[in-house]
């Protein structure tokens, strides 16, 4: 048991040490991401052959508080000559790295080396060369797809070089299921410094000072919020953790509740401390089964040290934290829905006022938070509120992580300070479209946020600005799509995805999202009119101004902000009924050019539903009646025979 | 005294009331309740709805209610096998429908009968796991996922999955076939 500020510092300064005896240490990812690509086995041999070449360092470091100091480490064989041989070498794994496209990824320190798509057959060369012999694979290395050159190290990676990472400081760094790494890396002494040096006003006073805003999508200012729920006179609240990363293209939460569990738990206390809280929850989806067992093993843990539970660090501030599961409903991010949903009920909103600030979870004053709004705490209260200002504009300090998927080069997580223009965020961070073709437009915010095209691509990443020309920053999705995606068919996508989520309690979100959605799909289908765009858009204005809560006010965005830089598209569809992009497949039949066919059989053989037939040799035929409009023919096709139109 | 039948119902339930217990019977723990049923029977069938409600003091409309709000619930079996592809955007923008198509045709399934008959396979669109960096992503019973899906890879995996099946079930048979041979070596051959 951790008893004081003190002894978490000894404890710090043990593991430290303990640390400092690896001289070398490979970290490999075990985000969702690398985990699929198999990145466990490349773990699994990396350990296996350092064991055999008995230069394996365990950290062990007996916390003395909790245990008595057993062998200070079951360590090092005895022929490696002890802690102190040159070749000590740990391993372990650690969360996401955020360059989910070239997992798995082993990074060795000190040196920062980042070796990409590496295998299990990999692991042998990586330990004989690299961890013994301090020598850098080149082929391991990432190699920038523009210049040609290979980078050395994970900071010179351009993915990596403009990014500052604030929240994802410990993501890929340490390993996530031991405290301990946490703790050296500076993990808990935020909140002992809080409860050591500060009042919870003060706490609050930093945190208003250093205008942090809600990282979940509206960017209330946090220390409002708790200046709300702390003037509130209660013998009991709450705060909340929101896990429930719902929207379709965003996975920050996940990457930070899975790579730094303890980050998320601390920011979680200094809240709790601050509005005078005595209990807290994390709301997880149930979709991210790596979040949640690191989040409980993390509980547990910090359960054990006596960081959480009765008079904290010798203090009398008392918490504890239990975590929910939710079963798959987007609304529940919508915070009056998740305090239905936590206490066990249909996760459906209701009205504000009462906030849930003065009227919450149980009836009583609750604070909920965004993951990263907390992970952003346990910085802003030992650097203080200027250093936090120094990054982002004036309105928006701080950073922001974003989730860059869809056809962009380098996909995964990034921290780019706040205000930093779309532009560089996707063509130099992402590093431009895929396979060379042209950008259309990027949706930011999820099914709450817009579509921006190539006329937007300056506008600055911040709350203000982005509101301005219809979207949000969200959670911070930013999904990229090229010449071959259609705009009504992308809108169409998320008002099914909203329309499928709505609750169903208000009507304006009930029945508008469904005529919104019958709307586009006559549109998509083909059977649209010019009219239906501007009922769409009366319709779409109207959702906006009726809803309930903020999934119906926002369901609308992706219409309004397609409407408004894609109208050509729309009008395309309605008028001339064609698709531009080749998407909409009632505007399309496919057929094979007999001419230029070879009857070389690829077609037929990737053709999901087998709707394509013909000898070897002989030219295809497409039978429309089976045809799915997948393209997947098209993709395959060396010789450009096959037609859409 | 108890009937027989009572006895079986009793012990029918005896997981479930594990699970509730587990939970100390709380309404606030509802959901995970639900989540550990479902987890057990593979769905949720409608005798233990009614019988959460009753153990929970409850009205059984206020558990169905909550059974068919959230998406990860099922009234209806689902397979061995849940085959998940996800429809996030960014998945959906890289080409996820085309495996979907791809599933059903292979399994047989379509869009309203998502289950095949012997209860093996359910295909389930997910609106996105958070993976988005591999779109598009496809998982197997959750924690087995498949990045940077192309029809040409996913047939290969459910082309695994089948086979892997079909030998488990081979096994079982020669299995059972192995017993039914000591039992019969047991009894002795009736026919001499």
């Amino acid at each position: 048991m951790l008893k004081s500020h003190h002894d978490l510092q000894a404890l710090t300064a043990d593991v430290r040490q303990a640390l400092g005896q690896q001289k070398v240490r490979a970290l490999v990812c075990a985000g969702t991401g690398c985990i699929a690509n198999g990145s466990l086995r490349v773990y699994e041999r990396l350990k296996e052959l350092i064991s055999a070449r008995g230069i394996l360092v365990d950290l062990d470091v007996a916390c003395d508080a909790c245990h008595p100091r057993h062998s200070h480490s079951s360590t090092v064989s005895p022929h490696a000559g002890g802690p102190t041989t040159p070749n000590a070498v740990g391993v372990a794994t650690s969360g996401c790295h955020g360059f989910c496209q070239m997992g798995p990824l082993v990074r060795v320190e000190p040196r920062g080396i980042l070796y990409v798509r590496v295998k299990p057959e990999d692991a042998e060369e990586i330990v004989d060369k690299t961890l013994i012999e301090g020598r850098v694979i080149e082929r391991l290395l990432y190699r920038d797809p523009v210049t040609g050159r290979v980078t050395p190290t994970e900071e010179s990676v351009p993915f990596y070089r403009r990014q500052v990472r604030v929240v994802l400081a410990n993501c890929g760094r340490i390993d996530p299921e031991d405290i301990r790494e946490s703790i050296a890396s500076g993990g808990y002494h935020a909140i002992a410094k809080a409860l050591e040096e500060m009042t919870p006003e003060e706490v609050i006073e930093i945190v208003s000072r250093s205008g942090l805003r809600g990282r979940g999508g509206a960017g209330f200012l946090t220390g409002r919020k708790w200046t709300f729920a702390r003037a509130v006179k209660s013998a009991k609240k709450y705060v909340i953790c929101n896990g429930d990363e719902g929207d379709p293209g965003a996975f920050m939460d996940r990457s930070v509740m899975e790579g730094d569990p303890h980050k998320v738990i601390e920011g979680l206390m200094i809240a709790a401390y601050a509005v005078g809280a005595g209990e807290g929850f994390i709301y997880v989806r149930a979709e991210y089964p790596v979040a949640v067992t690191r989040l409980r093993k993390a509980v547990e843990q910090a359960r054990e040290h006596g960081l959480l539970g009765r008079d904290i660090l010798g203090s009398s501030f008392s918490f504890d934290v239990t975590i929910k599961e939710g079963a798959g409903a987007f609304v529940c991010g919508e915070e009056t829905a998740l305090i239905s949903s936590i206490q066990g009920k249909r996760g459906m909103p209701s009205p504000k006022p009462p906030y849930p600030a003065v009227s919450g979870l149980f009836g009583e004053p609750t604070v909920i938070n965004n993951v990263e709004t907390l992970a952003n705490l346990p910085s802003i209260i030992l650097k203080g509120p200027d250093w936090f200002k120094s990054y982002g504009t004036p309105d928006s300090a701080g950073t922001k992580t974003f989730a860059l998927a869809g056809q962009v080069a380098n996909t995964g997580l990034v921290e780019v300070p706040m205000g930093l223009p779309l532009r560089d965020l996707i063509f130099e961070i992402g590093g431009g479209i895929r396979s060379g073709k042209r950008f259309k437009a990027v949706q930011i915010g999820g099914p709450s946020g817009g579509c921006l095209g190539e006329g937007q691509l300056d506008v600055p990443m911040d709350y203000e600005s982005l509101a301005k020309v219809g979207a949000m920053v969200g959670s911070g999705g930013m999904v990229v799509m090229d010449e071959d995606s259609c705009m009504v068919e992308v809108a169409r996508f998320f008002m099914k995805f909203t329309q499928n989520e709505s609750c169903g309690k208000c009507v304006p979100c009930r029945e508008g999202t469904k005529q919104m959605l019958a709307l586009l799909t006559k549109i998509t289908a083909g059977k649209g009119t010019k009219e239906d765009l501007d009922l769409l858009e009366e319709l779409a204005l109207t959702v906006k101004d009726g809803a309930l809560c903020g999934l119906g006010k926002t369901a609308p965005n992706p219409v309004l902000t397609t409407l408004k830089y894609f109208r050509d598209e729309y009008e395309a569809h309605v008028i001339e009924r064609r698709c531009p992009a080749g998407v909409c497949k009632a505007l399309q039949i496919y057929s094979i050019d007999p001419e230029k066919c070879r009857g070389c059989t690829l077609c037929a053989r990737v053709c999901p539903v087998g709707a394509i037939t013909g000898e070897r040799a002989r030219s295809h035929r497409i039978d429309p009646s089976k045809c799915i409009k997948c393209n997947a023919c098209i993709e395959k096709c060396r010789f450009e025979a096959i037609r859409k139109g | 005294m108890q009937t027989s039948a009572s006895c079986q119902v009793q012990r029918q339930f005896d997981k479930v009331n594990a699970i509730i217990e587990k939970h100390e019977g709380k309404v606030t723990n509802l959901i995970a309740i639900l989540q550990e049923i479902q987890a057990e029977y593979r769905y949720l069938p409608e005798e233990v709805l009614t019988y959460v409600a009753t153990a929970l003091h409850i009205p059984p409309a206020t558990v169905y209610g909550v059974a068919t709000f959230y998406t990860q619930f099922s009234l209806k079996p689902k397979g061995k096998y849940v085959i998940k592809v996800c429809d996030g955007t960014a998945c959906h923008v890289r080409g996820s429908e085309k495996l979907r198509y791809l599933i059903r045709d292979k399994l047989g399934i379509d869009e309203v009968k998502d289950t095949t008959d012997d209860l093996k396979f359910t295909l389930e669109t997910v609106s996105c796991i958070g993976a988005c960096g591999l779109a598009p992503v496809v998982t197997v019973n959750d924690h087995e996922v498949h990045g940077e899906m192309t029809p040409e890879a996913l047939a290969v995996v459910v082309d695994q999955l089948l086979f892997r099946e079909r030998s488990e079930e081979s096994t079982e048979q020669t299995q059972q076939k192995q017993d039914e041979r000591k039992d019969i070596g047991k009894e002795g051959c009736r026919s001499c």
